[in-house]
């Protein structure tokens, strides 16, 4: 606007320079011819009609184009402003979240300076803290040593005030962290937190194993009979395994400590300290995010009242386990809504139940057959006949639209009209990530595969890493992902505490899963498996050998994931009920390999009734290679042999 | 004879034994053994031993975990004639820890750790080992008679309490 101003202030006085000078030129042309007159007239109407008309014209001009100028002008900064002022309010609203907890924390740094210098003196310590109005941190500092006194102040002495590696979640990735921490750093001190109430213990057997198990007691005792007659707990470790929480600072060698029923509620990433619901501080140095997830539920089930809910199961923890048991025994009818892992599992189990106690299971999906989002649509439906033979009534292609609580029943209305009348349902609808922390600590949540975003060395930020169900990892092979499956959990966990004891290792090592439908039906898998890529599938008749049965007596061991390692173990599926011999594969999938492609490179691999070749699987997909005969490939496994 | 079929984007191919007598051709790329994201076996490729080993079990990570690793180091790395023999301090430390927990390591197992040890640690260290999952079992074997070569022959190790 300016620019323009200045540039027509220069010519104008040319402008009128020059149109003078046209003037004087056009009257002595108009004195000599007539038509001249009028061109030079036009010329002479744009310089200026005289001295009045002259002006006139130039202000308008002057003043139209400087309009112009100025709305182009005033929009802009006008919208430079609005963001500047957005970005403001943004920038602002941090400063003061941070101030809040500034303020917390010169308080909470009083009360421990006090009892830091008289390291050895036990009684002294305990005297500021009682007295110090914030001070619900344990009293000693984590400079001192000594034991706190174990009769002082109830619970809150117990939660140490710093831990060197902080556990939040005591599950399957955060054990295998823990372990994994302990074997590389000599006498590190190790925090698990858990919500629970329970010790860390492995989920697969608690829709499995335990379901098959005679002992009646098994809901107490959470045992379950291995193939070998062995028994094993689902705890990972007994009790004596861990040392107490307030022994964690003061144990010769360290050790691995559990701190149950309490939550985690607020992260600093910027004071490298966490506040638990009791408002208990706890400082770390490195810390693991392993919250896991919880299930998902349907909407239909949320807004049917409590008198739904009630009997509804979202199963996911031991508690589950129990409370699902209790129901099975006295319910006629239970009805599982979802058809992926979880839910047929879980249809198996109580399908299996069905004869003995008199109970109708009815397993309700979506998709077209069990395992419609994971295995090839041939395979699926090859997979529900399988399914409806262990006793569960299968309802597919069902959307859920309402559930009632009616006579005593529960009715459950599918968009198709259908109605399904039963007593208890239990939702397997998914599993949300718990990213509950992202906020305090301001850590990434993915949007597509949600959980919190990390890179492929399972690290959000310099101290803190994530493992889990809750991670979503860059995989180097196949990509960004978020996996829910045991191994995986064991893997990354493992990774997770090797990164934390400076390993600096990514993801590399793929985790693997399994799934037991029934004593026919088991398979193997690596990779992504999604029924929506391309697959080729390799198959072979099976013989009476070829039953995940079959295959876990014949190499000892139970879990799948430990068939690689040396270690034997866990259970099977199928403990004593006998194998149904005469069921073998009559028809054509008994076995085989199905290869999932992603342009043209296998990315999944299914060992579909073939056991222990999880190897191979693992380093066709490491290469990422584009075979160009997949029935090459599948002969690496011999498919034939047992 | 092997026929196929095509599901829609889904192919299907049934093989019999024969078909699959010939040797494969597809091609795998070979392995770097000192690859270091790759998981190690028992003994690294620089000779240390990896505590972090699936195979160890818990062993190194328990209650017990710094006696079993000075015993075990002190093995590895003795050069005397009757290997580890300089030890047996380091082993008698490590099994009177692991009598505090009886439940951890069930006590039948101590008669044998020693000699188990000795000699299966000779073939360890020649078999990596393969190990992605976390055995869930506890620290119960006193001894290593977890690694490669014994695994299922040696039923009476493992299983918790």
């Amino acid at each position: 606007m300016l620019k323009c101003r200045t540039v027509w202030k220069k010519l104008a006085p040319l402008a009128r320079d020059s149109s003078t000078l046209c003037r004087q030129d056009v009257r002595r042309a108009g004195l000599n011819n007539g038509s001249a007159v009028r061109v030079p007239a036009a010329h002479m109407s744009s310089g200026s009609a005289g001295g009045g008309g002259e002006n006139k014209l130039y202000v308008l001009l002057v003043g139209a184009a400087c309009l112009g100028g100025g709305i182009y002008a005033y929009r802009t900064v006008k919208g430079d402003q609005q963001r500047y002022m957005e970005r403001m309010a943004e920038i602002s609203s941090r400063p003061h979240k941070a101030a809040s907890q500034k303020t917390a924390v010169p308080a909470q740094s009083e009360p421990p300076a006090v009892p830091e210098p008289k390291p050895g003196a036990a009684p002294s310590p305990e005297e500021p803290s009682p007295a110090a109005p914030g001070a619900e941190a344990a009293a000693p500092s984590e400079t001192t040593e000594p034991p706190p006194a174990v009769d002082s102040t109830p619970a809150s002495t117990k939660v140490p005030s710093h831990a060197p590696y902080l556990l939040i979640g005591g599950g399957t990735a955060s054990f295998a962290a823990a372990r994994s921490i302990r074997a590389r750093d000599p006498g590190a001190r190790v925090l698990i937190i858990t919500n629970e109430p329970d010790l860390p213990y492995m989920r697969p057997p608690l829709s499995k194993e335990l379901w098959f198990s005679d002992d009646p007691s098994v809901t107490e005792t959470l045992r379950f009979k291995q193939w070998n007659g062995k028994e094993r707990s689902i705890y990972f470790q007994p009790q004596s395994f861990y040392i107490q929480p307030e022994e964690l600072n003061s144990a010769e060698n360290g050790g691995v400590a559990v701190l149950t029923g309490k939550k985690v509620i607020h992260m600093d990433v910027r004071g490298n300290k966490v506040k638990l619901d009791d408002d208990t501080e706890i400082l770390y140095d490195k810390c693991l995010i392993a919250t896991g997830g919880v299930p998902r539920n349907l909407q239909a089930i949320e807004r049917a009242g409590e008198k739904v809910t009630k009997r509804t199961t979202l199963f996911r923890k031991i508690e589950d386990f129990k409370s699902l048991d209790k129901v099975s025994r006295n319910a006629k009818s239970i009805t599982i809504i979802g058809g992926g892992f979880l839910g047929s599992e879980l249809a198996c189990a109580l399908g299996r139940r069905s004869a003995d106690f008199d109970l109708e299971v009815i397993q309700m999906f979506p998709e077209k057959g069990n395992m419609g989002k994971v295995l090839p649509e041939y395979l699926s439906n090859w997979t529900t006949e399988k399914v409806k033979k262990e006793g569960v009534k299968i309802i597919s292609e069902a959307l859920v639209k309402s559930v009632t609580y009616k006579d005593d029943k529960l009715e459950i209305q599918l968009k198709d009209g259908r109605l399904v009348k039963t007593d208890h349902i239990v939702a397997a609808v998914g599993l949300e990530p718990n990213v509950d922390l992202a906020k305090s600590a301001g850590l990434e949540v993915d949007s597509d595969f949600g959980g919190f975003r990390v890179n492929a060395e399972l690290q959000a930020r310099s101290n803190i890493w994530v493992a889990g169900d809750a991670a979503c990892f860059y995989d180097i092979r196949l990509g960004r992902r978020r996996v829910e499956h045991h191994d995986h959990a064991v893997v990354s966990g493992r990774l997770a505490g090797e990164n934390m004891t400076g390993a600096s290792k990514p993801y590399w090592h793929q985790s693997m899963f399994w799934s037991d439908l029934g004593p026919d039906v088991g398979y193997e898998a690596i990779g992504i498996v999604d029924s929506s890529l391309p697959t080729v599938g390799v198959f072979a008749k099976a013989t009476a050998k070829d039953t995940p049965k079959a295959a876990t007596e014949k190499s000892g061991t139970g879990i799948r994931s430990e068939s690689e390692t040396e270690d034997t173990a866990v259970s099977p599926v199928a403990s004593s009920t006998p194998a149904p011999a005469v069921e073998q594969q009559r028809d054509n999938y008994g076995k085989g390999v199905i290869f999932y492609l992603r342009d043209k490179v296998v990315v999944g691999i299914i060992l579909w009734n073939v056991f222990n070749r999880m190897p191979i699987a693992r380093k066709i997909i490491k290469d990422g290679e584009e075979h160009a005969d997949l029935n090459e490939v599948a002969k690496l496994f011999n498919i034939h042999e047992d | 004879m092997s026929y196929c079929r095509q599901e829609g984007k889904d192919r299907i191919i049934f093989v019999t034994k024969e078909d699959h007598e010939t040797p494969s051709n597809a091609e795998l790329i070979a392995d770097d053994p000192n690859d270091p994201y790759e998981e190690q076996g028992l003994i690294l490729p620089n000779g240390d031993i990896n505590w972090n080993c699936p195979c160890l079990g818990g062993m190194a990570s328990g209650p017990c975990g710094s006696q079993f690793k000075e015993a075990f180091s002190c093995f590895h790395y003795s050069k005397e004639e009757v290997k580890g023999s300089e030890c047996i301090d380091y082993f008698r430390n490590m099994q009177e820890c692991m009598q505090k927990y009886p439940e951890l390591y069930p006590q039948e197992e101590d008669k044998e750790s020693s000699t188990q040890a000795e000699s299966d640690t000779g073939s360890a260290s020649a078999a990596p080992t393969e190990g992605s999952a976390l055995s869930p079992e506890t620290d119960a074997t006193p001894s290593t008679s977890s690694l490669p070569s014994d695994s299922v022959s040696t039923t009476d190790s493992q299983a918790a309490s």
